[in-house]
């Protein structure tokens, strides 16, 4: 932020000339030229590697979807031509079911995810024990993160066929499965509403005492005070964690593979599947055409999360 | 609040209202905090149950004691433990210089790195893994008689596949952006390098003997996030046809439920304790507090470098 023309305060010169004795003082002309020229093309120097790295392993990826989406297989007769039969494809029919299957249960999962975060999370905040909040808060990380292959066979042990709490209440004669879309639900919260506390937790933090004491003697209700007063601060807050656990549901894959295999039809489990030719061979291109649904909707997702973040950061100071 | 009560008092609302208002909460906290306790360390218990406690054997320990000697397992922990050495090097690497200089020398690179680094959240795992495998096809379809040829063999080398390196790093760069930055914006920095430099550090010494221990806290986040990441990477690796720890466990789950269920405990607790020791290593100087004067950072750099000549 400062250049090194800004030089070292007068205050600062006193006690540290003392101590560094002739060092500091002998150079100092020469080294505010030098570190003045240097830093841009060191700073450029530092940052290249970083370019290059996304240039090439974010961009050939990135770019191959974009272009192979739109190209026959490359095995097929008449050799490889300009087509939209991919992306037609990957709109109709199973893969249809699949694109809409994962978006149900993203947006039921991440809606339920924001109304049982945000009593946890301020369950947490206006506790006085701060030992409770820091284990909270770290559990939180560990678990929001915690998706995948573990996650899923916690649950098997649990809710599965032969799971735990299945033979000891008999939920097998009440038609429980975890294999279906109620099951994949269950199981999604155990990482999303974790996420929610750690999005909304800066929010509540924000939520001023003097605000409630000011509505109070106003006298508003609690009721009334939630309604006209926090809510509405808290609302961009809300609807941006809404999406971002839209958005991690959405592209959960581990989980779903390792409890569901492919019984319930969801957009990741169908790319898998048509990449590695289990149902129809010569699917590659139109894996990459679902890539593609998959990102523009992602990308729409991140397109709202940004600026709900922004107005969020107003009331957080 | 202090002064607030008085003031209660003199517009005639007495006692009841915070009294009413504290009892209330506490019980509503309590029911929330159980409810969450028994979701979420319900299925951990299970699993542990589940583990020890064989139908038709009663308690057993054998699914543990199993693990070491199952086939494969040996194999891709290595496979995956080396996979987070490298992951954790290259992400930092490529980071914490490239965050430095845009702090310290290129503040116009700012919204550059941020953009690079949000970039990956756009694509999902399963489509980046779609990506990859089709510019993979490119090797044997257009580069068959090229020296890339080689290159595209050698990332995929099944001992250790540098292509799922690349993209651990690329999915890892969103968290540890963000977390290194968190880091960095905690620091004056310039201040801080100044400092150094006024007290006759080099470049080298101030980054890492002022920057770098100011950083600790940041670091060790950013390590266990990747960490945590890579432990439990499954999508690429699976697609990829490659045989990391995460797929290993999925692997023996089709023939041995109990096993691959205390695996996924042990991975864990292995989780958690490696969360902890982290926690405990940064609880050092690793937050400083935000209103550091000019002088007392220009004092700390200074001590540091005196400390250490």
């Amino acid at each position: 932020m400062t250049t090194a023309h800004a030089a070292a305060p007068t205050p600062a010169a006193g006690p540290s000339s003392e101590q560094a004795g002739s060092g500091a003082a002998a150079a100092p002309t020469p080294r505010t030229g030098g570190s003045r020229r240097r830093p841009r093309a060191t700073g450029w120097l530092a940052v290249l590697p970083l370019i290059v790295f996304v240039l090439v392993v974010f961009g050939l990826p990135a770019f191959a979807i974009a272009t192979n989406a739109f190209k026959t297989a490359a095995g097929s007769p008449g050799g490889q031509r300009w087509t939209t039969g991919n992306l037609d494809q990957s709109v109709h029919g199973a893969y249809l079911t699949a694109l809409w299957g994962s978006v149900k249960l993203s947006a039921l999962t991440a809606a339920i995810g924001v109304l049982l975060g945000l009593p946890l999370a301020h369950a947490v905040v206006t506790s006085r024990f701060r030992a409770l909040r820091e284990g909270v808060l770290a559990a939180s990380g560990v678990l929001a993160n915690f998706g995948g292959v573990p996650l899923a066979f916690a649950f098997v042990a649990t809710l599965g066929n032969s799971g735990e709490l299945t033979r000891a209440l008999g939920l097998g004669k009440h038609g429980w499965s975890l294999y279906s879309f109620t099951g994949l639900t269950i199981v999604y919260l155990y990482f999303l509403v974790p996420l929610m506390v750690l999005t909304i937790t800066p929010a509540l933090d924000g939520l001023r005492a003097q605000w409630r004491e000011a509505a109070q003697n106003n006298g508003a209700t609690t009721r009334q005070y939630w309604l006209h007063v926090a809510l509405p601060i808290l609302a961009p807050s809300l609807l941006g964690g809404f999406v971002l656990l839209f958005g991690s549901a959405f592209a959960a894959y581990a989980t779903a593979a390792a409890i569901v295999g492919s019984s319930v039809p969801l957009i990741t489990l169908q790319i898998s599947n048509a990449l590695s030719g289990n149902v129809l061979a010569g699917q590659g291109n139109v894996a990459l055409a679902l890539s593609l649904d998959m990102i523009v909707i992602a990308g729409v997702v991140m397109a709202l999360y940004i600026p709900l973040q922004r107005r969020s950061a107003r009331w957080l100071h | 609040m202090a002064a607030l009560t008085p003031s209660a008092a003199r517009a005639g609302r007495p006692a009841p209202g915070p009294a009413g208002r504290r009892r209330r909460p506490r019980v509503w906290r309590g029911v929330v905090g159980l409810v969450a306790a028994l979701y979420f360390l319900g299925p951990m218990v299970f699993s542990v149950i589940f583990t020890v406690d064989v139908p038709g054997q009663g308690f057993t320990l054998s699914s543990y004691s199993g693990i070491l000697d199952a086939p494969g397992f040996g194999s891709s922990l290595r496979l995956t433990l080396e996979l987070a050495a490298a992951t954790i090097a290259a992400t930092l690497l490529l980071l914490v210089p490239a965050l430095v200089a845009v702090r310290l020398a290129a503040p116009r690179l700012r919204v550059l790195v941020e953009v690079l680094c949000s970039l990956p959240l756009v694509v999902p795992a399963v489509a980046l893994t779609a990506g990859i495998s089709s510019v993979l096809q490119w090797g044997p379809d257009d580069f068959a008689d090229t020296p890339l040829f080689q290159t595209f063999n050698e990332i995929q080398n099944p001992g250790f596949p540098v292509v799922l390196l690349l993209a651990y790093v690329l999915m890892a760069l969103p968290l540890a952006y963000r977390t290194l930055d968190a880091g960095l914006r905690a620091l004056d920095l310039g201040t801080l390098v100044e400092a150094a430099r006024n007290c006759g550090a080099n470049w080298p010494r101030t980054v890492v003997q002022v920057v770098l221990p100011n950083l600790r806290g940041a670091l060790l986040n950013t390590v266990f996030l990747t960490l945590a990441l890579v432990l439990g990477e499954y999508t690429v690796a699976s697609i990829l046809g490659y045989q990391p720890f995460a797929v290993w466990i999925v692997s023996v789950g089709g023939s041995n439920a109990q096993m691959s269920v205390a695996v996924s405990v042990l991975s864990l607790v292995l989780t958690w304790v490696l969360l902890l020791l982290l926690a405990a290593a940064g609880r050092g100087r690793s937050t400083r507090p935000q209103r550091g004067t000019r002088r007392s950072a220009a004092t700390t750099a200074a001590t540091t470098v005196q400390e250490n000549s």
